[in-house]
């Protein structure tokens, strides 16, 4: 303390002779604050030199600043971000001098792996959108953000569920059976995206309203330092910060929605569906009912939400904050979905030692609850038949199997008297009062006898350390250690006289526990150089790196029956006891099981950027990564990228072009790889796997729990992508237009690929291994029009348009033509139907069905299929590949028009090409579903069986394989701001939106765009109609 | 000096933290439930519990009961399993069956006009490969090397040395299976450890060859008749001998029933007997019947569950009007009935006076129009999961029914076959073959005599007796009607009237994709 006085004095001291100064020589002080021209927020360390000398000075932490001219000095203010400005000023006068945003600066620093860079001297394909540009309304999934905003970003989500999550492709897949989600990397942790049970979406726990920056590193010369995570792209999401010197500022945003369902399944009303049963199955028309109940309309609901977020912003003194606050809760389109979540976020961004040390602290915390609904009502409530109503209210009588022995008395119990929950329900025809073990259940009883909740908490933190070497500025180092961790547990419960889980003899009824915690550690350290050579007239910017991530993971679960009569106990989770009618309570133990596991992940990475005559950059990156999830012998990877850039508009003979504001040329390879295989964490170890309970074997009088040998391929490692990138940014007129035209050729080797090993070498069938490639190639266009940029009309128009073309060039060791692929694409309806295959020469998942023959009246003909290979005879040969889920053609549009105080935004995307399987038809359009004689119960079928008047169902016809081209409006919305209001300290908005306004599709089903191309029991989504507010202090 | 001094410390503090952090790359499974196969027999009861995942192959899919983490992959987890596939590949291209869904490929084992690429029969080869794998590895890790290196001594030494030898049991019995369904397959022994590479293929004589010196290798290793119930002991062993030696003319082109007929005599003198209850071999609590049979795959409702085995069976040909109850269930799947040429074999439908006659025939029809539909051809009501004293099982989802895959009415009628082929005592053949007729009239009135018993008798006689326990199949092809035109029944190659079939289909084709994916193997005749 005693040293700041002396040192305070000494400045006194300084101060005061400098005060004399000016008097000698005329000179005098000039005082000034300096601010932002937009929101008059103070500035400070903004450089302030006297032109044409050295002199100057910089703002203090208020903005102010102070310093001694001559008359008619002209002073130059600069700072980062922002216009330099000149004023001319006298002595011993006071000026406030405002700083413009520069605009197109802010948007030039883009966010790239382990560092930032000037969107000017990108060498990738990388594509920034900042919040002014998201889309609107209630987006509770941060994807749902940049929907259509990107060329070759393709996000679908999964349905109409409130937080359900989304599909995101980057390019295409690069991948069959391993993942193919992009990495994501949040304020520079890596996190896991691999589910977390309970959960809707992982990304749920990112609060969409705090979000500042959402970019996609789409080719491998921007995302090879990634390694062998990068191969799908990697999306790296900033949240929002304070800054310096701003004054406290508070906004409020709030969103009131309603959701209603758009369509329904055309299905049979209960007149029709009487006259049918009564006409096609007149022996038993008498099951027919006397109700008429639209079962759909019974689920779905038109749903309210809402979602209020909370922000802070400013710097208290040298320490600029952001704290956030969010509630959000929304109710699902089908009845009993529902979906809250919390979020806290809060970020610290101090720097000390004149900015030598810069630290940054992030804190977010979500806190997700969900209640499911039994999403088994969506098919039920297509295939239950309309006559009947939704409750009954009748008590079956208990009933007694049979006498089997024949001693003249009934043997078990093997009913009880109930009246399943009220609810109507299929009881076996043949007298006896027992539910219908098959077949569909009431929808209605399936939601509300159904308990499912979920509880999630996550916490991602991190603490980033940049510090600028004080005898040596040019070399940073970056630590940056980070935290994500979640914990969630849910509960299933159904009770034991739901009918579709009786069971009186072992309890019935179904009570599920789960819980889960996740863990994911980082330590990420570089050292970053960054030295102009003026000499030579070039830059180096040098940085070389270590990371070590761990992730951990424990599920545990508990299953078993559950009654109206059974208590948990709450000491021991897992135990539980029943009272039965008459008896002493009986106690069921039931083990919960716990599976924990890990993997880790060291890498060293490095990077080089080089930059000659500022117009040629030069970056060169590598990484080498380690993983534990493969053998010490092929754990290593090394994943290495070049990337060259011109700014041809730089060069001189280029002067003369006015209309042309960017031209620059970007070329770029990399390898990427992929260790996301899906197969756990120890794929290549032998080991033994222990049976559950139900798996047990019977020796003598005791049942053993068995252990199991598992196959294993000892050599399995990450697949390898290599990309090629050729890319054109480009800017005419002052940028009032500019995009970026980019052409790719990705390859992937070493496919994982799940193949069938010769019989009798590995402990199964089906061994997980390298041994394919699959070639993505493509083209991608994205263009933005600024039609109108005054400051009371403005009007922007991005538009972008992508083509993907995707094909297995081969999947099996040996090159067999005979070979004809893995079959996928699983659909409902017999027992292990698939309509897809993946074989060599053709896009993944491609479609592989039969070729329908029509008739003279244009209806296809039962069970008729063109006889492709001739040989007289309609076989599993006959089948050929038809078509692809896979678009060839994704386009999206979006517009933001400005007047005055209006505001009016619309985004839409479109896909061509992308093909359905119509399952619903295929399943559901088959008169033989009218009557089941598994129950026997009757069913209904929808309204499309006059289209094919198929009797019984032809799942594998190409029929149902469907063009489902779409357009979408996604997005469209209205607002007006109110300036100054109370007083001028506030400022308010208020907007209108409307999501999934429209779709319009030649396609039958209720939504053309069905991720996996399988169209089943699909959530709708609804059109949701958005009240907006937004409240700055 | 200083400078360099904490250089230096800065990197050896770099370089330590860096090692230490590769070194985390060696992970070990953290789960208790997995283990690694340098560590599962430090603990001894794995011993045990390794050879009842053998025996478990023949009954579950998977680890996880009834699915669930399943053992092989490409299939639906509940067709996939063993005693399901062997059910269709014996039961559904005879007269004895046919099914009415359409799941996948289904219909051709009836219409026998199944193809190479067919999931029903890839998955029942790769089944009895993934049994064989699994039997070589556990022979591989009880070597006598394998057993010293661990120090196992004393009475888990003798019980160990009996694991092995049931082990070597169990595979021989897919060997069997192998040679009956696709004659020429791949051949892995013990010596053949887990990795790439391509198997050689083994003739069907070959095969008959090591699959008789196998079991006659291990018949005094095993434990001795009726030791541990679900056991293969040395009666397992006898029976299954038999049976190759039965059918040796058509495995190996050997005439070999006085083998055969040895090994009968082997089982009777060991006391096995029939039991006096013909329907409760079939019943919930048929483990209690082990007075008559020799070898079973075990199932309960509780502990051991799947969607195949006998729940496949007992469910599958519950459908019409029959009252799900009545099994032990809670309802029925609707799929399987017979046709009216098996129903011929008995003497009237309705169990009289041949009480093993189980039809339901209430709502059905005796012949079948449609075969996609329940109701036409005559139910069977021969399989329960219901107790002999007429209450139910553990489960109404999944049954208790044991599987009998050997037993004595099946060893009367070998050793009477071997008989009528001069290679036994025909009058004491009558005599068994009375003691199986007495049972089923539950008098003498069915009784036969030597000059009545002939091959086609006894072949009718096994339908009787033995219909939907997986014989059919075998039993055809050995008398020579499987395919030629000397008998045919109804739909037989896909005709209300059946027809004659190649003689192609006597073998089943090898699945196309393990010709792709090794180059040894040679496609079957026809195919």
């Amino acid at each position: 303390m005693v040293d700041f006085y002396k040192f305070k004095k000494a400045l006194l001291l300084v101060a005061l002779f400098l005060a004399v100064l000016p008097a000698i020589a005329q000179r005098g002080d000039i005082t000034g604050t300096v601010r932002d021209a937009d929101d008059r927020a103070t500035i400070p360390g903004v450089s302030i030199v006297v032109k044409g000398t050295l002199l100057g000075t910089t703002t203090d932490i208020n903005g102010n600043f102070r310093i001694a001219v001559d008359p008619n000095t002209t002073l130059i203010f600069s700072f980062v971000g922002y216009a330099t400005s000149e004023v001319v000023v006298q002595p011993n006068t006071s000026i406030v001098v405002d700083l413009k945003i520069e605009a197109t600066a802010l948007e030039e620093f883009i966010v790239i792996g382990y560092g930032v860079q000037k969107k000017s001297d990108a060498t990738g394909s990388v594509v920034a959108i900042d919040s002014k540009s998201f889309n609107q309304g209630q987006i509770i999934n941060p994807a749902g953000l940049v929907s259509g905003k990107i060329a070759g970003v393709q996000i679908t989500d999964g349905g109409g569920a409130p937080g359900e999550g989304a599909t995101i492709r980057i390019r295409g897949g690069s991948s069959l059976s391993a993942s193919n989600d992009p990495l994501y990397v949040i304020d520079g942790v890596p996190i896991d995206n691999e589910g977390i049970s309970g959960s809707r979406s992982p990304l749920n726990s990112i609060n969409p309203a705090d979000i500042e920056t959402f970019t996609v590193l789409k080719d491998a010369s921007a995302t090879a330092i990634y390694g062998s995570r990068a191969s799908n792209g990697v999306i790296i999401i900033t949240t929002k910060k304070g800054k310096t010197g701003t004054p406290l500022k508070l906004e409020y945003n709030g969103n009131f929605s309603l959701a209603s369902p758009v369509k329904t399944i055309d299905v049979l009303g209960a007149d029709e569906f009487s006259r049918l049963v009564k006409e096609r199955y007149p022996g038993y028309a008498d099951m027919l009912g006397t109700s008429s109940t639209d079962w759909q309309n019974e689920i779905y609901q038109n749903a309210f939400g809402m979602d209020h977020v909370l922000g802070i912003t400013g710097a208290y003194k040298m320490l600029p904050y952001r704290l956030s606050v969010g509630y959000s809760n929304q109710d699902g389109i089908l009845k009993t979905d529902n979906t809250a979540r919390t979020t806290i976020n809060a970020a610290l961004n101090p720097a000390f030692f004149n900015d030598h040390l810069k630290v940054n602290v992030n804190f977010k915390y979500a806190n997700e609850q969900n209640q499911f609904a039994d999403r088994g009502a969506i098919g039920a409530s297509v295939q239950y038949d309309p006559t009947k109503p939704i409750t009954s209210g009748t008590t079956y009588n208990p009933y007694y199997m049979n006498d089997v022995n024949d001693d003249g008395i009934s043997d078990t119990i093997l009913m009880p008297a109930t009246d399943f929950g009220g609810y109507w329900a299929w009881i076996q025809s043949n007298g006896t009062d027992v539910p219908v073990e098959q077949g569909s259940s009431n929808p209605v009883a399936l939601l509300n006898l159904r308990e499912d909740n979920s509880n999630v908490n996550r916490i991602i933190g991190n603490v980033q350390l940049d510090y600028k070497f004080h005898f040596l500025p040019e070399l940073r180092a970056n630590l940056n250690l980070g935290l994500d961790q979640s914990k969630s547990s849910g509960e299933v419960k159904v009770p034991d006289y739901a009918p579709w889980v009786y069971d009186p003899l072992n309890g019935g009824g179904i009570y599920n526990y789960y819980e889960q915690e996740k863990k994911n550690e980082l330590l990420d350290f570089y050292l970053n150089y960054n030295k102009d050579l003026t000499s030579i007239e070039s830059n180096i910017d040098v940085m070389a790196g270590y990371s070590w991530q761990h992730f951990w993971r424990a599920d545990s679960s508990l299953n078993g029956n559950y009654s109206r009569d059974f208590t948990i106990d709450p000491v021991r989770p897992g135990v539980y006891q029943k009272n039965f009618i008459g008896e002493p309570k009986r106690t069921y133990n039931i083990t919960p099981n716990y599976v924990p596991t890990e993997s880790y992940l060291v890498s060293f990475f490095g990077r080089l950027n080089y930059t000659f005559k500022e117009r040629y950059l030069l970056t060169l990156t590598l990484r080498n990564d380690g993983t534990s999830r493969f053998s010490p012998d092929t754990r290593w990877g090394l994943f290495p990228s070049a990337a060259f850039a011109w700014r041809i508009l730089d060069e001189s003979f280029m002067k003369d072009v006015n209309v042309l504001s960017q031209f620059k040329l970007r070329l770029g390879w990399g390898v990427t790889g992929q260790q996301n295989i899906n197969q756990g964490d120890y794929p290549y170890l032998p080991r033994y796997t222990r049976s559950n309970q139900n798996a047990r074997y019977q020796l003598g009088n005791l049942f053993y729990y068995t252990m199991r040998p598992a196959g294993y391929d000892y050599n399995i490692k990450w697949e390898e992508t290599t990309t090629l990138n050729l890319g054109l940014d480009f800017g005419f007129a002052q940028d009032r237009f500019y995009g970026s035209i980019d052409i790719y050729n990705r390859k992937t080797e070493d496919l994982i690929n799940f193949i069938p090993v010769p019989a009798g070498t590995n402990l199964s069938n089906f061994i997980l291994t390298n041994v394919g490639n699959l070639e993505n190639k493509g083209f991608e266009f994205m263009l933005t029009s600024r039609i109108f940029n005054t400051s009371e009309l403005f009007w922007e128009v991005g538009f972008n348009a992508t083509y993907n073309q995707n094909e297995i060039t081969k999947l099996t060791a040996s090159d067999d033509p005979d070979y004809l692929g893995v079959e996928t694409g699983g659909i409902s309806g017999g027992v292990g139907n698939f309509v897809q295959m993946n074989s060599v020469g053709r896009p993944a998942n491609s479609f592989f069905v039969f070729e329908q023959v029509y008739g003279t009246d244009g209806k296809p003909i039962q069970g008729l299929y063109v006889d492709r290979n001739g040989d007289g005879e309609i076989t599993n040969a006959d089948r050929y590949h038809y078509k692809k889920p896979a678009a060839d053609f994704y386009f999206g549009i979006s517009s933001a028009l400005n007047y005055k105080q209006w505001d009016f935004t619309f985004s839409g995307r479109a896909n061509f090409g992308n093909y359905v399987y119509n399952n619903v038809e295929s399943e559901n359009a088959v008169y033989e579903r009218l009557y089941r004689p598994e129950g026997p119960y009757l069913g209904n079928i929808v309204s499309a069986v006059a289209n094919t008047d198929f009797i019984n169902p032809q799942y594998l016809s190409d029929y149902y394989i469907q063009d489902a081209s779409f357009f979408r409006m996604d997005n469209i919305s209205l607002s007006y701001s109110f300036p100054d209001i109370i007083n001028g300290k506030a400022d308010l908005r208020i907007t209108g939106t409307v999501m999934n306004a429209f779709v319009i599709t030649q396609y039958d089903g209720v939504d053309p765009e069905i991720s996996g191309g399988i169209d089943n029991r699909f959530y709708p989504r609804p059109r949701t109609y958005v009240l907006g507010l937004n409240l700055q202090f | 000096m200083k400078k360099i001094f904490n250089i230096l410390l800065l990197a050896a503090g770099l370089f330590v933290l860096i090692t230490s952090c590769v070194k985390d790359l060696d992970t070990i499974p953290l789960d208790k439930d997995v283990v690694t196969a340098a560590t599962v027999f430090e603990d001894p009861a794995a011993y045990k519990e390794v050879l009842a995942k053998l025996y478990a192959g023949l009954a579950v899919s998977g680890q996880d009961g009834p699915s669930g983490n399943p053992d092989i992959s490409g299939i639906d987890e509940g067709f996939g399993q063993y005693l399901r596939g062997w059910w269709y590949h014996q039961e559904l291209p005879t007269d004895e069956a046919v099914i009415g869904w359409n799941d996948q490929t289904i219909k051709d084992f009836h219409n026998i006009s199944w193809g190479t690429s067919d999931v029903f029969i890839s998955a029942m080869y790769y089944r009895i490969f993934y049994q064989i794998s699994a039997c070589n590895e556990y022979i591989r890790e009880t070597s006598d090397s394998k057993l010293d290196e661990r120090g196992v001594t004393g009475q888990l030494r003798t019980d160990v040395e009996h694991y092995r030898a049931e082990a070597r049991f169990l595979r021989a019995l897919s060997y069997w299976h192998a040679m009956d369904l696709f004659g020429n397959v791949p051949f892995v022994t013990e010596n053949d450890a887990v990795g790439a590479f391509f198997p050689q293929r083994i003739e069907r004589k070959d095969l008959f060859k090591y699959v008789v010196d196998e079991l006659q290798a291990i018949e005094d290793k095993l434990l001795p008749p009726r030791s541990e119930y679900a056991r293969a002991d040395q009666a397992a062993a006898w029976a299954l001998l038999a049976k190759v030696f039965l059918n040796a003319q058509v495995y190996a082109g050997e005439n070999r029933y006085a083998d055969c007929a040895a090994y009968c005599n082997k089982i009777i003198t060991a006391g096995f007997t029939l039991h006096p209850a013909y329907r409760n071999l079939f019943l919930a609590d048929n483990e209690q019947c082990t007075d008559e049979v020799i070898f079973a795959v075990a199932f309960d409702g509780d502990a051991t569950r799947t969607w195949g085995g006998t729940n496949f069976i007992i469910h599958a040909a519950i459908g019409g009007s029959m009252i799900p109850a009545d099994f032990g269930f809670g309802g029925g799947w609707g799929g399987t009935r017979t046709t009216s040429a098996f129903v011929n074999k008995f003497p009237s439908e309705t169990g009289s006076p041949d009480k093993r006659g189980m039809f339901y025939t209430d709502g059905q029809n005796k012949e079948i129009v449609n075969i996609g539909e329940f109701t036409d051809g005559y139910a069977i009501t021969k399989w329960r999961n219901v107790k002999s004293n007429g209450s139910g099982g553990k489960s109404l989802d999944f049954p208790d029914t044991d599987f009998p895959m050997f037993r004595m009415a099946d060893i009367y009628l070998m050793y009477a076959e071997a008989a009528v082929n001069n290679a036994a005592d025909i009058n004491q053949a009558v005599v068994y073959v009375n003691e199986i007729r007495k049972r089923a009239y539950g008098n003498l009135s069915g009784n036969i005599n030597a000059g009545q018993l002939t091959m086609d008798f006894i072949l009718d006689e096994r339908a009787r007796e033995l219909y939907w326990e997986c014989h059919r199949r075998t039993d055809l092809i050995r008398h020579g009607k499987f395919t030629s035109s000397d008998y045919l029944w109804p739909w037989k190659g896909n005709v209300a009237e059946g027809k004659a079939m190649d003689n192609k289909y006597n073998l089943f084709p090898i699945p196309a994709s393990d010709v792709t994916a090794n180059p040894n193997l040679k496609q079957n005749d026809g195919y």
